[in-house]
């Protein structure tokens, strides 16, 4: 049993390194650190390291993140996220559930793209059972998963512009942000936490009306506020000084610490999982994937700008080719009838019982199945052993790589960088924490 | 048709490559639903994974997850998953390595800077020791918990809970209450074979159990 946090413990958790209470500023024991400096001359002045909390609640930290920045100066020497100040178990009771009840808590991971966090996981219990989807479902999820995209940007971009000193360009994002919101609603029910993608398809077809009026949407509204709201920053003097060159990261160290999505693609690799491992219909999809030159803060705002250019193409080109048909597998061991089947049909009413109480079996097997989320790729590795809940579910979060490198591209900048950088990592810690 | 799962390159011929590449680090390659599974030994995931990363025609040059499994029925009961993506060969695979306890894995922070926040979560909920890990703190529970949340025998609610309290002015961690107990369903169906006793039925004697049912769920044709 956990005993009442005292201060000891915490400094233990923390990991602090000891100090020589003549040189404060110095730590010792860390090889991070490199040796101790000599001892200072006569003369010379002493100069301790400010050691700053940035966090646990703080506006610009997307959330519940702790930060413990050691500063020389104004210069940051040493970052330390602390994360898992929202953790909520989701692993574990996803492990105590069926396997549907299961998909709101994916739309809880990252509150800022409900739908395409559901996306990894209906992917990966199809894959174990081997399911087909007709085709008019993929269409809605590719078409949804896009609109969610735009959702999920109009947040980063603006919060990100907002981080860095402008205020109207948020405003006007959030317009487009709340029109998504309210297309989730007249798909799903629920302006956030849609719960509306099914292992087999979509929870329900949606009417006509609404497809033809994001039609409308994305030749008139989105392109009219979206592209004036952008052209306030992208060639802004102060929003460039803020952000070209912050946070440099190279190829490489892109790779090495595990970057996707815009992070991988702004360090110069074209690397989409919507391109290289297509699924559902992205590969009927024509989509340019945007690639940066430099690495920087600047970099990733303009990739995701970029992409949300291409997320209205696909989803203009889905509701030219969406076909007519069934949006749910017919397969009524895993998907349930209709309701108006129920009243007629004693074997339908049978199938919608046991799949809301029992719910469906998932043969044993393990799969990692990841998809290209707005942040970079969400990964669900599936442990099934044969029974109707999963036995392990890991959720590859995509903050939690890009957040861990915080340290490594925050060294030598300036405090106020800070805000920069983690804006364009785009996090979110529903998702970090899980 | 099939799934329409993330559709990478083709399997064919990963598993003889890898099988001499890595030699006798390699204890198992399977292959099932269209992903490799490797099995390795532990002392030598690190090697394993850096000839992975290296050798031409593998090149796995991302570490993208590494995930903790528990299997308390086993006599290593952890299971270390390391899911490996080449961004070259657009191909993904995973590496499974068996441990417990006490016996530590050594660790690929070297290789991978990623590693260390993903060894440290590991570490975090299973309790598995990571050799050579520079930092392995606790990072995703609260400062001074204890357990490990995620092995199959701590139980869903924990053992304690926190509140504030306003005669403290400090929030207080107290033993967890609650107002009903945890409710888990059992969905095995008794013509199925259920092996306990069924509430209501402690006074009828024994029955042979009735006929298998023809086709399972699992089993139907798709």
């Amino acid at each position: 049993m956990a005993e009442p946090v005292n201060s000891d413990i915490v400094e233990q958790r923390l990991g602090r390194p000891t100090y020589d209470p003549d040189y404060p500023g110095i730590p010792h024991g860390d090889p991070r650190y490199g040796t101790t400096v000599d001892k200072p001359e006569e003369g010379d002045t002493k100069i301790a390291n400010y050691t700053v909390n940035f966090g646990p609640q703080h506006p610009a930290a997307h959330g519940v993140l702790r930060l413990v920045l050691e500063l020389d100066g104004e210069i940051v020497e040493r970052v330390d996220p602390h994360v898992g100040l929202l953790h909520r178990g989701t692993e574990k009771l996803i492990e105590a559930k069926p396997y549907l009840q299961n998909i709101p808590y994916f739309d809880r991971l990252d509150y800022c793209s409900p739908m395409c966090m559901e996306h990894s996981f209906v992917l990966a219990i199809e894959k174990l059972l081997g399911l087909e989807v007709p085709i008019r479902a993929q269409y809605l999820r590719v078409f949804f998963a896009e609109l969610t995209r735009i959702m999920n940007h109009m947040l980063n971009l603006g919060s990100h512009i907002m981080d860095v000193g402008a205020m109207t360009p948020n405003l006007w994002l959030f317009e487009i942000r709340e029109d998504t919101l309210n297309f989730y609603e007249r798909a799903s029910g629920a302006r956030m936490h849609a719960n509306y993608f099914r292992p087999g398809g979509v929870h329900q077809d949606v009417p006509l009306k609404l497809l033809t009026d994001i039609g409308d949407w994305l030749d008139t509204r989105l392109p009219r506020l979206f592209e004036d709201a952008i052209s306030l920053v992208a060639d802004n003097r102060i929003f460039k000084q803020r952000n070209v060159d912050i946070g440099v990261v190279s190829k490489e160290d892109a790779i090495a610490w595990g970057f996707s999505g815009p992070m991988i693609r702004a360090a110069g690799v074209p690397w989409d999982l919507r391109k290289s491992q297509p699924y559902d219909v992205y590969d009927r999809m024509k989509f340019d994937v945007p690639v940066g030159t430099r690495g920087d803060c600047y970099d990733r705002f303009m990739v995701r700008v970029e992409e949300v250019r291409q997320s209205a193409r696909i989803m203009k080109q889905c509701l030219q080719e969406m076909p007519e048909g069934p949006v749910l597998t017919m397969d009524r061991k895993v998907a349930p009838p209709r309701r108006a089947d129920m009243k007629q049909s004693m074997e339908a009413l049978i199938h919608h019982f046991k799949l809301y109480t029992e719910g469906f079996h998932v043969p044993a097997g393990e799969v990692y199945v990841a998809t290209e989320s707005p942040k970079g790729e969400f990964g669900v590795y599936l442990v099934a052993d044969g029974t109707n809940k999963p036995y392990r579910c890991k959720i590859r979060p995509t903050g939690f790589s890009h957040l861990q490198a915080m340290d490594f591209m925050m060294k030598g900048h300036m405090l106020a960088d800070t805000t920069a950088i983690l804006s364009a990592i785009d996090i979110v810690f529903g998702e970090v924490d899980r | 048709m099939g799934s329409p799962h993330p559709r990478f390159t083709s399997n064919e011929g990963v598993i003889e490559r890898v099988r001499t590449a890595l030699g006798d680090r390699l204890i198992d390659a399977l292959e099932h639903v269209g992903e490799i599974k490797l099995i390795v030994k532990r002392e030598a995931i690190a090697d394993a994974l850096r000839l992975l990363r290296d050798t031409p025609g593998l090149e796995y040059q991302q570490l993208m997850e590494i995930a903790g499994v528990d299997h308390p029925d086993r006599e290593e009961r952890f299971e270390v998953v390391y899911c490996m993506l080449s961004l070259t060969r657009n191909h993904r695979l995973h590496v499974h390595v068996a441990t417990d306890e006490e016996k530590p894995v050594p660790s690929v922070t070297a290789l991978w800077p990623v590693a260390g926040w993903l060894e440290r979560e590991v570490y975090d909920l299973y309790g598995v020791l990571f050799d050579g890990n520079p930092d392995l703190r606790r990072i995703i529970t609260d400062y001074g918990f204890q357990g490990h949340p995620l092995r199959k025998d701590f139980p869903m609610t924990g053992y304690v809970e926190l509140r504030y309290s306003e005669a403290d002015k400090r929030v207080v961690y107290e033993p967890v209450k609650l107002a009903q107990d945890f409710r888990t369903f059992e969905f095995l169906s008794p013509w199925e074979g259920a092996k306990y006793v069924l509430p209501g039925d402690e006074k009828a004697s024994p029955q042979a159990p009735g006929a298998p049912s023809p086709v399972k769920a699992d089993e139907v044709k798709k």
